[in-house]
């Protein structure tokens, strides 16, 4: 569904992605793994257009028949298309409401009932959403906003879901919670693409599994194999 | 010093302040969307009066045609002066958008100038609108009313906007974080458009309102109420709509106020006093009354 | 090593200056002689603004206010004492009794205005960015909202006029060369290279041991007393002053000049402030011949937009050209 060859991406002056390639098959849950300054955030950006690459391509294919390259295309776009970025840091409007914020996730749509359909199936999926809704977002806990900004995502209808570390700061209690929600979303025909720092719940979701270096993907493979790898336990998973 | 002439002192408070709300606005709003103060919205008052005088006193359209055509004028400036001074400019430092909108404020002026000569000019409304209309100690002509009516309908219907409709929420989101707003599917470019035009169109509109009120016009009119009208932001807190409204309301009282109660002697220094304040704000209270995070101070 | 190359090419300089002031002062007509008066008064006005905005990286739109306050300043202290007396009637005995040479009261001039900055500056320097600039404004209106309304002092919006016209080259340029050699000795201190390199970096600034707050208020400072004798300079050139002389267009223009010549350097501003002042005379008969007035600032405006969009670090940038570098030791 999505095929990412070569990707070179600079920030400014520094070269952040050095030759990234990935794939995402349709309906798995695909994690990308490494330490801080790897990429992994620079990646999804370039994914969802937030960001353009030097060189590479990013092809996306939502149906067998059809491809777009994403490299070329706005970020509304892009969102039309069918992929949803929930940011780092969770980026809820701290301002609006909780139902504004699930409803700006709506924002390309035009089909009301469609929308209200899906506005029902978010609330069902994280209750609390629906018990907080004309609260501002900005005074909701840690946990509540990231289920928040992925019901938000959600809200698009996607293809393709991509998420940013949706663990960062997060009790484990609550982390283990979302990371079950995610499957559940999984398993309803949503395609996710992961990026986290806690490799264990990551790699413990997924299907399949990259891990980022510097700029390089240095490992890649089914995700019960990356966790037996022994370089990662030693790096990522506090094996010894 | 009666009451009755407290209560009118208060009176053309709230008239100056409804003018000077509606050209707050769009100050804020610009501000909260892509965080640089539109130096040049001021002159798009002076436009607004402008246009007023052209199509109302020199072709003798109906009144209502004129107010639309208003607020089409000062839509399209807006649009004008973000494609001039602020798309190119985006990304860059803060100052630098700065002194482009007021590289653009003078270029506007100095237009007027050419095209009008400086010369002010005699602005006068319909007869009817110059009746006097008197309730208990207080009176104002027919056109303060209108002012003040109109002004309401555009604000409430400016809230409505931001509050309820789709183009209004997809402002408020990218007001407040522009790159996850463009997750959405938000249209970046046009939601700043869509900001531009409907400050420029309120501005318009209050220059209107300024011809009417003071019956005289040139083309360096928009330069303090323009200024003025920020302060007002200010006080109300740069970014809060409802904010500029009561920045919009205080700054017009107290000026007033400041003028007509103080002995003769310190009117001359109106002016002063606001910049004072301004700077008084800045330092000590730069969120103003309601205004949300506010960027660099220090 | 007295050969050094940049006190080689500034003896140059300074020389043919001179040497070129003799000869324009006998044989040019007046008219061009008060056009290369005015031009060095824009030039102190651009490098000291430069001194300002451009080393510290904060953006003052309150120039002509110090302008204001030494030039009428100096113009009430040089105006002839039964002058005063019918003009200024309302002038406390002590200055009503005085008559001061031009050299004092330019000087006098530029320490009010330099008080004055120290005394805007210690609240108003807190702020940064545009917010700073528009208190700045707000202090330029404040100073000629005062200005008019003193009228005891200032004659309010009349102003003073029949003023001696002392001002001429010999003046204007020793001060152009004062203004630039202050500046270049700031520039190129150990100081004002750290203060160069991280004007834009507030954190950097303070890692480097920069006391921010400091700097810029000394740097309102220093700007401030040139803007004052440049004010001063100015009255007795023009030989009258009212509170309107000194208004945001001036501060426009000189913020032309600094930008377009580059922020941060004093060949830029020194440049860009002859060409703007020529430019400006250029304009004037055309306007007058069309009728059509304002061409000149449209156009001084559409070359700042340009110059914001294409080249944002202005001519010369932060640099100045290698011929008037220090040599390194």
């Amino acid at each position: 569904m999505l095929q990412i060859e070569n990707l070179e991406v600079y920030r400014g002056r520094t070269y952040v992605l050095k030759g990234v390639s990935l794939e995402v098959g349709r309906g798995e849950i695909v994690a990308l793994i490494g330490a801080n300054g790897a990429g992994k955030t620079t990646t999804l950006k370039a994914v969802s257009g937030l960001l353009r690459p030097q060189s590479g391509r990013i092809a996306y294919r939502p149906e067998t028949a059809r491809e777009l390259a994403l490299d070329r295309v706005p970020a509304e776009e892009i969102v039309r298309q069918g992929i949803s970025h929930c940011p780092e840091g969770r980026g809820v409007f701290a301002g609006l409401t909780v139902r504004e914020n699930l409803m700006v996730g709506a924002y390309l749509r035009r089909d009301k009932p469609g929308i209200r359909e899906d506005l029902e199936k978010v609330c069902a999926l994280f209750p609390i959403l629906k018990e907080r809704a004309s609260q501002a977002a900005g005074s909701l806990s840690g946990g509540e906003q990231a289920m928040l900004a992925i019901g938000r995502a959600l809200m698009a209808r996607p293809r393709l879901l991509i998420l940013d570390e949706p663990s960062l700061g997060l009790a484990p209690l609550i982390v283990a919670r979302i990371f079950e929600l995610l499957a559940e979303i999984n398993a309803r025909g949503v395609t996710i693409l992961l990026v986290e720092q806690n490799a264990v719940m990551a790699l413990d979701l997924s299907h399949r599994a990259y891990v980022l270096e510097t700029g390089r993907v240095i490992l890649s493979g089914p995700s019960p194999d990356i966790a037996c790898d022994e370089a990662v336990r030693r790096a990522y998973l506090g094996g010894k | 010093m009666t009451g009755g002439y407290i209560l009118q002192q208060i009176v053309n408070g709230l008239i100056l302040g409804s003018m000077y709300a509606l050209v707050a606005i769009g100050f804020t709003m610009i501000y909260g969307i892509i965080r640089l103060i539109n130096f040049a919205h001021g002159d798009v008052v002076m436009i607004g009066a402008f246009v007023t005088l052209g199509l109302l006193q020199k072709l003798g359209w109906p009144f209502w045609l004129v107010s639309v055509c208003v607020l089409a004028a000062g839509a399209f400036v807006g649009l004008a002066i973000e494609r001039a001074a602020f798309r190119p400019m985006r990304g860059a430092p803060q100052v630098t958008g700065f002194i482009a909108s007021l590289a653009v404020s003078i270029m506007v002026q100095n237009l007027g100038i050419v095209f009008m000569t400086a010369q002010p000019r005699n602005f006068t409304f319909p007869d009817f609108l110059q009746e006097l209309i008197r309730i208990g100690p207080v009176s104002f002509r027919a056109v303060d009313l209108v002012i003040m009516l109109t002004a309401l309908v555009l604000m409430t219907g400016l809230i409505l906007l931001v509050r309820k409709t789709r183009l209004g929420v997809g402002m408020r989101a990218t007001a407040e974080n522009l790159d996850v707003a463009r997750l959405m599917g938000i249209n970046i470019n046009r939601t700043i458009m869509a900001t531009f035009a409907l400050g420029g169109g309120l501005a318009a509109i209050a220059g209107l309102m300024w011809g009417g009120k003071f019956g005289q016009i040139d083309p360096l009119l928009g330069f303090v109420p323009g200024l003025k009208s920020f302060v007002a932001a200010v006080i109300g807190g740069v970014g809060s709509i409802p904010g500029a409204i009561c920045g919009g309301y205080i700054l017009g009282l107290a000026e007033v106020l400041f003028v007509g109660l103080l002995p003769p002697i310190y009117s001359a220094f109106r002016d002063a006093f606001v910049f004072a304040t301004l700077i008084l704000i800045l330092l000590v209270m730069p969120n103003g009354l309601m205004g949300k995070r506010m960027e660099d101070r220090a | 090593m007295i050969f050094r190359r940049e006190r080689m090419t500034a003896l140059v300089l300074i020389l043919a200056g001179i040497g070129f002031v003799a000869v324009a002062q006998r044989s040019m007509n007046d008219y061009i002689l008060s056009l290369i008066n005015f031009v060095g008064i824009y030039i102190i006005l651009a490098v000291s603004l430069n001194i300002t905005n451009g080393f510290t990286g904060l953006f003052s739109l309150g120039h002509p206010a110090f302008m204001a306050i030494g030039g009428y300043a100096a113009a009430i202290l040089t105006f002839p004492v039964r002058k005063k007396a019918y003009f200024l009637e309302g002038l406390p005995d002590w200055l009503a009794r005085v008559e001061v040479p031009f050299l004092p009261s330019l000087l006098i001039g530029g320490v009010l205005a330099s008080l004055a900055a120290l005394v805007v500056g210690v609240p108003v320097l807190r702020l940064r960015g545009h917010y700073l600039a528009v208190a700045t404004l707000g202090v330029l209106i404040i100073v000629q909202v005062l200005i008019t309304n003193f009228e005891s002092v200032t004659r309010g919006p009349l102003g003073l006029n029949g003023l001696p016209a002392l001002t001429d080259l010999w003046w204007v340029f020793p001060w152009v060369m004062v203004t630039i050699f202050v500046s270049w000795k700031i520039k190129f201190s150990s100081y004002g290279r750290t203060m160069l390199a991280v004007r834009e970096d507030d954190m950097a600034a303070e890692c480097c041991g920069v006391n921010l707050f400091r700097t810029r208020v000394a740097a309102l400072v220093i700007g401030a007393f040139f803007a004052g004798v440049a004010g001063g300079l100015w009255a007795h050139l023009v030989t009258a002053i009212t509170p309107k002389s000194f208004s945001l267009v001036l501060a426009f223009h000189i913020v032309v000049m600094v930008v377009v010549g580059g922020s941060g350097s004093i060949t830029g501003s020194a440049v860009a402030a002859m060409v703007f002042s020529v430019l400006t005379e250029f304009f004037r008969p055309i306007e007058e011949r069309l009728n059509i007035y304002g061409l000149g600032e449209i156009f001084m405006a559409l070359v700042m937009i340009c110059i914001l969009i294409y080249r944002p670090a202005g001519m010369f940038g932060a640099r100045e050209p290698r011929l008037f570098e220090p040599e390194e030791d």
